[in-house]
């Protein structure tokens, strides 16, 4: 039974892992410009399937860099295009927008590449199990791991030493006083919504590897990033990166007691959560209001 | 056309002739029967219009008046359903009790849940509204023993009004069933103008135009937006009712978050500032929607497109539009 | 604040876009040799998760009535196809169904591929006294506890599906199953059959339920792994059941035990990498079937017409359409109720069955009774990519359904 748990533990990080490279990029948009990105899901998926085109020519290491780089790309004109347009609006124009935008990213996805799954080869190296004791984790999984924690560092390092990563933190905190020193606040979000497309497109390739492609790939991925969010508390990235890995292990242990209450016990947490400590685990006070 | 940087449109709300609105709006409502088939449209359009207007109306109460942003109230349309599908099924076979039962469902639980919520503003409130109703969507869903699960409750059907005098057959005639559905939906929408109306709705008004105003004033501002928020919730989970007598059926996909993001978009492309606006609006949405996807599988692009159109050159929606055109 | 502009838009502009709308919105006028033709009005989730079903089943629809369209039409009319998205939402999908028979005026109505909606349809079709057949929405109580007497179904039920494939897993593999399962009706009823065909045979089980859109089964394959059954019944649907198979396989579980289950879709094996494309299961219907010529000449002509090769889906929608033709014929009429009592018992020729066993709608329960294809699944051999499937054994649709009692349907005919 212990043993039992342990795996479910370490399964349930995996998992997490996925959640937070989800949540990490919507709450980067969320906090500095005030959008929740509807869309974000279909920002996975398109990451999926440019990888998909791309393999036969770049391979599948070539495409994994690639693909993510051109999301973002793709990110950084949608942003330039659409949604800085309605910055300065009421906030259910930009929910709007980001969800009309969801709408004709799904169905360009199923006019392109057709309505049933496509399959996707991950590296033989990458497929294999572990060890026969360890036969449940396969080295695509540790490798998903290891590229997140990759990710996910390279991101909080950008953040902290870099000069444009330094001023989206500003930005989050405090975005008239950082207009007023001069920072071009405008191009300052259409990079941090190319660096949260950039972590979506990541996101896709490796769920392609996992779950195969299709066009409502990111649709399940979406809730369970919300969720995150909320319950690590909105504003703190740290925080993201905890309510994924939570929601991720309970949703595992879950798993070993009540199977049919896997997906349930995400939603469970996130009301006691909102009930108990209304800003979430990291939230600043005030965030939220 | 409006391509106004803000939105925030500070003249009143109310109306300058709101009887003449009200009167052609009326007008055309009564006699669907008569000219919709002429125009190529069918019976159960018209009553999907007033029930999705009913829903878009009774979110705008929240939205358009109070100034506060729920992105999930297609939950509370959807318990709504189900209030009044399960009444129908286990409790007694009464159109009235059924819609009762939906209000009382919807209501109470997003009464409930307005309670945790009501210092939350902007997209966070938006935010936790979509993970609430999710929660509610997934339950439904979950719940096979009563819901019936992924597959909707079925095995219910609506009763014919008994009026004590005369017994009004709504189950198999559909103009019937159109009036009934009508009736409702003018109780419905002219409880909301009283509201509206009142020194509650104008105090509703005073805090979306400015809440830091309002508070010193002395408004119980939380108070208020929770109150707002169960009054929505209540009218929304009516629509929702009416929406399972429509179908005799309710299913889990009633309380999904694209089903939220359509009521908005009603909302805002018919005017939300505007009383009638929402009405409007849905029924724009309803009739496009069923006229694109009758044309083409890629309805989805074109709805979309519909979104990103109205919010980059329509912000203010139609009647908004005809509004500021008169104000000059 | 919208009234003193209305009189703004002129009237002459308003009768212009009136009828505008009106040519738009109208149905087309029909003008071909005085006659009317046949409208069949299919209602199909085009757009949602089970998208790829649905397209292959209007593929199937297209393809039959241009066929009967160059041979003698239905009653010797023309055929004309409307078809409308459900969306995969019941709303969407009544409304729809309203539309095509209150606007359009077709004369039947096929759908849909999910069962709930086709379910929510049969209230509208039963109370317009519209004929209806259901080709592809497999939960059992549409031609079970709730049956309707204008409701045909050409799909089979999970019942069916269940009795068929269990003997044969017995006797290959062995009496000790572990399920996994998706939690909602379809998945419960199916595992039920399941187990009443495994008790029968004195086998035992161990069964785990888990959510619908389940995508990470590392932990109940653990435990399946620790309970060393003969066979792992996958009884998940659409994308679940696919990564169930992916994650057996990566996990080398192949090598312990076997791979099961009741329903499989041509469709979701194309999305399966070639290594899961495992396991013993039912096809409903099969397009390799050397010894029936008539299947032959079906597949090629079918090939012919749209460049791809028929699965089940393209089936249903084929034997849907060809029965109603038939049962129009006998009939001598497109009346609901008429059509439906001329379809109770009909038998189908072999050229419209497409399979070598006796293919009826039976009576009691309107579902159509024809041969189940239980055979195993495999990665494209003979470098044919539709070659995935080989036949082990059919079994005649009356054996699996059992008696119309078992199914709980109690037909009641309009008076």
């Amino acid at each position: 039974m212990l043993q039992l748990v342990l795996y479910n533990v370490t399964n349930g990080l995996i998992i997490g892992a996925f959640y937070v490279l989800m949540a990490l990029g919507l709450s980067l948009i969320l906090n500095l410009s005030n959008v929740i990105n509807f869309a974000h899901g279909n920002f996975l998926a398109l990451g999926g399937y440019i990888a998909f085109v791309l393999t036969p020519f770049l391979g599948y290491w070539g495409a994994l860099i690639v693909s993510p780089l051109i999301t973002a790309l793709f990110g950084f004109a949608i942003e330039r295009l659409m949604i800085r347009r309605v910055y300065s609006r009421d906030p259910v124009y930009s929910l709007l927008l980001t969800f009309g935008l969801a709408f004709i990213m799904q169905d360009a996805c199923r006019y392109i590449w057709g309505p049933s799954g496509l399959q996707t080869s991950i590296p033989d190296i990458l497929s294999a199990p572990l060890s026969a004791d360890l036969f449940f984790i396969t080295w695509y999984r540790i490798f998903m791991v290891a590229l997140v924690i990759a990710a996910v560092s390279g991101l909080f390092a950008f953040l902290r030493f870099t000069r444009v990563g330094i001023r989206i933190r500003a930005g989050t905190l405090d975005l008239d006083t950082v207009s007023i020193l001069g920072v071009n606040v405008g191009m300052l979000r259409s990079l941090n919504f190319a660096v949260g497309s950039l972590l979506a497109g990541l996101a896709g390739v490796l769920a392609a590897g996992q779950v195969g492609l299709n066009p409502n790939m990111g649709d399940d991925l979406l809730m369970p990033s919300f969720i995150a969010i909320i319950v690590g508390g909105v504003g703190s990235l740290t925080g993201t990166l905890c309510g994924g890995l939570l929601i991720g292990v309970a949703g595992a242990l879950t798993t070993v007691f009540w199977p049919a209450a896997s997906e349930a016990v995400i939603y469970v947490i996130m009301l006691v959560v909102l009930i108990l400590r209304p800003r979430g685990l990291m939230g600043q006070e005030g965030m939220m209001s | 056309m409006s391509t106004a940087t803000t939105t925030a449109v500070t003249t009143p709300v109310m109306p300058a002739r709101p009887w003449l609105t009200t009167a052609i709006i009326f007008a055309a409502l009564l006699t669907v029967p008569v000219w919709l088939p002429m125009l190529g449209g069918y019976t159960a359009l018209a009553g999907r219009v007033l029930v999705l207007g009913l829903a878009a109306m009774s979110f705008n109460l929240l939205l358009g008046f109070t100034g506060v942003m729920s992105f999930g109230h297609a939950a509370y349309f959807g318990l709504g359903a189900y209030g009044a599908g399960l009444t129908l099924k286990y409790i007694a076979p009464s159109t009235p009790l059924a819609m009762v039962g939906g209000v009382l469902l919807g209501g109470i639980l997003g009464s409930l849940f307005g309670r945790l919520i009501a210092q939350r503003r902007g997209v966070y409130f938006a935010m936790v509204t979509v993970a609430f109703g999710q929660i509610a969507f997934y339950v439904t869903y979950s719940w096979d023993s009563l819901t019936g699960g992924y597959d909707g409750l079925r095995g219910f059907s609506r009763a014919p009004l008994n009026l004590g005098f005369t017994t009004i057959d709504i189950t198999n005639n559909s103009t019937y069933f159109y009036y009934f559905l009508l009736f409702v939906f003018a109780v419905a929408t002219g409880l909301q103008a009283l509201l509206l109306a009142s020194p509650f709705g104008r105090t509703l008004v005073a805090i979306r135009e400015n809440e830091r105003r309002a508070r010193f004033l002395g408004i119980p501002i939380e108070r208020h937006i929770w109150m707002s928020f169960s009054i929505s919730c209540c009218f929304t989970a009516l629509a929702g009712a009416l929406y399972a007598l429509l179908n005799n059926f309710a299913d889990p996909m009633g309380l999904h978050y694209s089903l939220s993001g359509e009521i908005v978009i009603m909302t805002v492309m018919g005017g939300m500032r505007a009383f009638w606006g929402p009405l409007i609006g849905a029924a724009l949405f309803v009739v496009l929607q069923d006229y694109i996807s009758s044309m083409t599988v890629n309805w989805m692009s074109f709805v979309g497109l519909i979104f990103v159109l109205v919010v980059l050159f329509f912000p203010r929606g139609l009647l908004g539009m005809l509004q500021k055109g008169t104000e000059k | 604040m919208t009234s003193p502009t209305l009189p703004a838009i002129r009237r002459r502009t308003l009768i212009k876009s009136s009828l505008a709308v009106a040519a738009l919105s109208a149905p087309p006028i029909i003008s071909a040799r005085g006659e009317v033709p046949v409208r069949i009005g299919m209602v199909d989730p085009l757009t949602g998760t089970l998208s790829a079903l649905a397209v292959s089943e209007v593929e199937g629809a297209k393809y039959t009535v241009e066929r009967l369209n160059k041979r003698n039409g239905i009653l010797g009319r023309q055929v004309e196809l409307l078809v409308e998205d459900s969306a995969n939402d019941v709303g969407t999908g009544v409304q729809k169904t309203r539309k095509l028979i209150e606007r359009d005026k077709v004369d039947v109505i096929l759908g849909d591929v999910n069962s709930g909606i086709a379910y929510a349809m049969m209230g509208v079709t039963s109370e317009l006294k519209v004929f209806h057949m259901v080709p592809g929405g497999h939960t059992d109580p549409i031609t079970g506890a709730d049956c309707k007497w204008n409701t045909f179904r050409v799909c089979n039920t999970t019942a069916m599906d269940a009795a068929a494939v269990t003997g044969e897993l017995v006797k290959r593999f062995g009496k000790k199953f572990f399920f996994v399962t998706p939690d909602y009706a379809y998945g419960h009823t199916l595992q039920a059959n399941f187990i009443k065909n495994l008790k029968a045979l004195g086998g035992e089980y161990q069964a785990e339920l888990l959510p619908i859109t389940n995508s990470e089964f590392s932990a109940t394959l653990i435990k399946a792994k620790a309970y060393k059954p003969d066979v792992l019944l996958n009884n998940m649907g659409g994308l679940a059941q696919i990564n169930c198979m992916k994650q057996f396989t990566q996990f080398g579980m192949q090598k312990e035990m076997h791979l099961g289950g009741g329903l499989y879709e041509i469709e979701s094996v194309r999305a399966v990498p070639a290594d899961a494309q495992t396991g013993t299961w039912v096809m409903e219907w099969w397009w390799d079937q050397p010894n029936v010529p008539e299947v032959v000449a079906f597949v090629a002509d079918f090939r012919k017409a749209t460049g791809k090769t028929p699965t089940a889906r393209h089936w249903f929608a084929l034997v849907a359409i060809e029965s109603i033709r038939l049962a129009a014929e006998k009939a001598k009429s497109l009346e609901g109720p008429k059509l439906a009592l001329a379809m109770e018992g009909m038998e189908l020729p072999r050229d419209i069955a497409l399979t070598a066993g006796k293919s009826f709608f039976r009576a009691g329960d309107h579902q159509l009774m024809t041969d189940l294809f239980v055979g195993d699944v495999h990665p494209p051999s003979k470098g044919n990519p539709d070659d995935v499937f080989t036949i082990g054994s059919a079994v005649p649709g009356e054996v699996a359904a059992g008696s119309v009692e078992s199914t709980g349907c109690k037909m009641v005919h309009p008076a």
